[in-house]
């Protein structure tokens, strides 16, 4: 992999594989929180702590790339432009709050992105590991040897009663965020997502949009993830998390069929209108295309569109983010009317690529 | 408190809602909330998890922590009105500096105060030990109540064998 690809393919390496329920669940991630002893964390570091921290890590590189096989890329946020840092948070590399204050703050990432180390974030490194569809024990697996990886050379944090420390307590213990990233249109179509939100909070869950905390739900898409991250082992909280995410699969798959069997009409109506906005608009916001995107990879994993495949779905996700619709137009800065116009061409465009057999037709 | 809409459940939601600058606070069971929609889970984006620390540190503080705590911590210098502020800790030693905040606060966020996770490598085979024996020594109190010497005098052998193992130098091979 190239550092270019990175921002140029709308696809990380990891997001063209293929994982168990990947119709609805679009992946599963693992997160871990670690710190070294005694140094100050990245909120109370000075600056010489943090570039101390960033050098340290640098030394795993070799470490990463020995161990698996695989090439690894460190980079110093601050050498990057804004856009491209954006881009990286608009592809779920790395968090918002990681481009907030790019000064001493970098990230390594596998080739193919499935695995991010995040430094200096909140806490000194957050090991990050993603695989598509609903596979969090996979994730896990691969989360733990990155970890011991890391471990090798580095000693960190430990309190021998309440386990990793981490600069918030409420990420101390395990240290560890496990999310899917789940595609629910039925559900919000049957009016059952506040239902089932309320039942996933009960259980010590949390229910957010997008892109994390605070973010909407834009084009049907939640994320799950666990609440507490002490008391219970990572493999417990990780298989808990699957098993309550295959439920809420099986929740939607069931209103889909239902809204198959009772209203076939209005639901192909519905999606193909979708389609066609897309297919045709001149102008189109990032939320409008979200919403519509939604309908179409409904339509197409429901066998009612069958002009576009589901891929098509994950690669606009991406594609028509303002950051990266921006970056690949090569443009430094554009109105927000202009980018729309260009977001509804970049969009055709896809769409015309695939002239396959129309059902209705 | 009842719902304030059906009079009839208990409430379990509290909604605000700011309609032409006039603000309503109402107290809804999970049933009549849900009527509300959008307006009851809209997600505030401003509201983060720091916030319902903070308010966690002030409930507190007024119950079981002195208001002026002038203890800092040594390592890093942070005290315990920074962190009740920000919510974060400064450095892992501010773990132990404030360690009698930190078990409350831990429990009333995780329910619990103890990790059961994965231990590190580098020192996890003295920790394993170390927790092996504090298990082993609650079990030899309990068996020396119950009056079961000879069980007792096993796991008092168990105990010596591990605490001669956690005093030698750990190998990397494990215990031999």
């Amino acid at each position: 992999m190239t550092i270019e690809q990175l921002w140029d393919e709308p696809l990380n390496g990891w997001m063209k594989g293929e994982g168990p329920d990947s119709d609805i669940v679009l992946s599963s991630r693992i997160r871990l929180a670690r710190n070294f002893d005694q140094i100050p964390f990245p909120n109370r570091a000075s600056d010489e702590v943090l570039a101390n921290v960033m050098a340290e890590l640098r030394k795993s590189v070799a470490d990463l790339s020995n161990q698996d096989n695989r090439s690894y890329l460190f980079i110093d946020m601050e050498k990057l432009e804004p856009l491209e840092r954006n881009v990286l948070v608009e592809k779920h590399i790395i968090s918002p709050s990681h481009v907030q204050e790019p000064v001493n703050r970098a990230l390594i990432v596998r080739d193919d992105a499935a695995v991010a180390i995040l430094i200096n974030e909140e806490d000194h490194l957050r090991v990050q590991c993603l695989l598509p569809g609903l596979n969090l024990p996979e994730t896990l697996a691969l989360a733990n040897e990155v970890d011991d990886i890391l471990e090798a050379r580095h000693s960190f944090a430990f309190h021998e009663q309440v386990g990793y420390v981490t600069a918030c307590p409420t990420n101390v213990g395990t240290g560890l965020r496990a999310s899917v990233m789940i595609h629910l249109p039925a559900l919000v179509l049957t009016k059952q997502i506040n239902r089932i939100i309320g039942a996933a909070t009960q259980i010590g869950l949390t229910v957010r949009g997008l892109y994390g905390e605070g973010s909407e739900a834009v084009g049907n898409i939640f994320q799950i993830s666990n609440q507490l991250t002490l008391g219970q082992n990572e493999q417990e909280i990780a298989s808990n998390l699957q098993a309550v995410v295959k439920q809420v699969v099986g929740q939607e798959r069931a209103a889909r069929e239902a809204l198959l069997r009772d209203s076939k009409d209005m639901l192909a109506d519905r999606v193909w209108r979708a389609y066609g906005v897309l297919r045709y608009a001149r102008s189109i916001s990032g939320q409008e295309a979200l919403a519509l995107l939604s309908e179409v990879r409904l339509g197409i994993d429901l066998n009612l569109i069958d002009e576009a495949p589901p891929t098509i779905f994950n690669e606009l996700l991406v594609i028509s983010r303002p950051n990266f619709l921006q970056k690949v137009a090569g443009i430094a800065e554009i109105h927000p009317a202009e980018r729309d116009v260009l977001r509804a061409q970049v969009i055709r465009g896809k769409l015309t690529e695939f002239k396959g057999g129309n059902k209705d037709a | 408190m009842l719902c304030d809409d059906c009079q009839k459940r208990p409430a379990s939601v509290h909604i605000t809602q700011i309609t032409n600058n006039q603000k309503i606070d109402k107290h809804l069971c999970n049933q009549c909330a849900q009527a509300y929609g959008d307006i009851a889970f809209s997600l505030d984006s401003k509201f983060s998890v720091h916030d319902f620390l903070k308010n966690m540190f002030y409930s507190g503080a007024a119950e079981n922590v002195p208001a002026k705590s002038g203890k800092a911590c040594a390592n890093c210098g942070m005290t315990y009105h920074d962190f009740s502020r920000t919510g974060k800790f400064g450095c892992s030693a501010c773990y132990s500096t404030f360690g009698d905040h930190v078990e409350p606060l831990l429990r009333r966020i995780h329910g619990v105060s103890t990790h059961t996770g994965k231990l590190p490598r580098r020192t996890g085979a003295t920790l394993e030990l170390k927790q092996r024996i504090k298990k082993l020594r609650n079990d030899l109190e309990r068996h020396i109540v119950q009056e079961k010497y000879e069980e007792a005098a096993k796991i008092r052998d168990e105990i010596r064998g591990l605490e001669k193992e956690l005093l030698s130098p750990v190998s990397e091979e494990g215990n031999i």
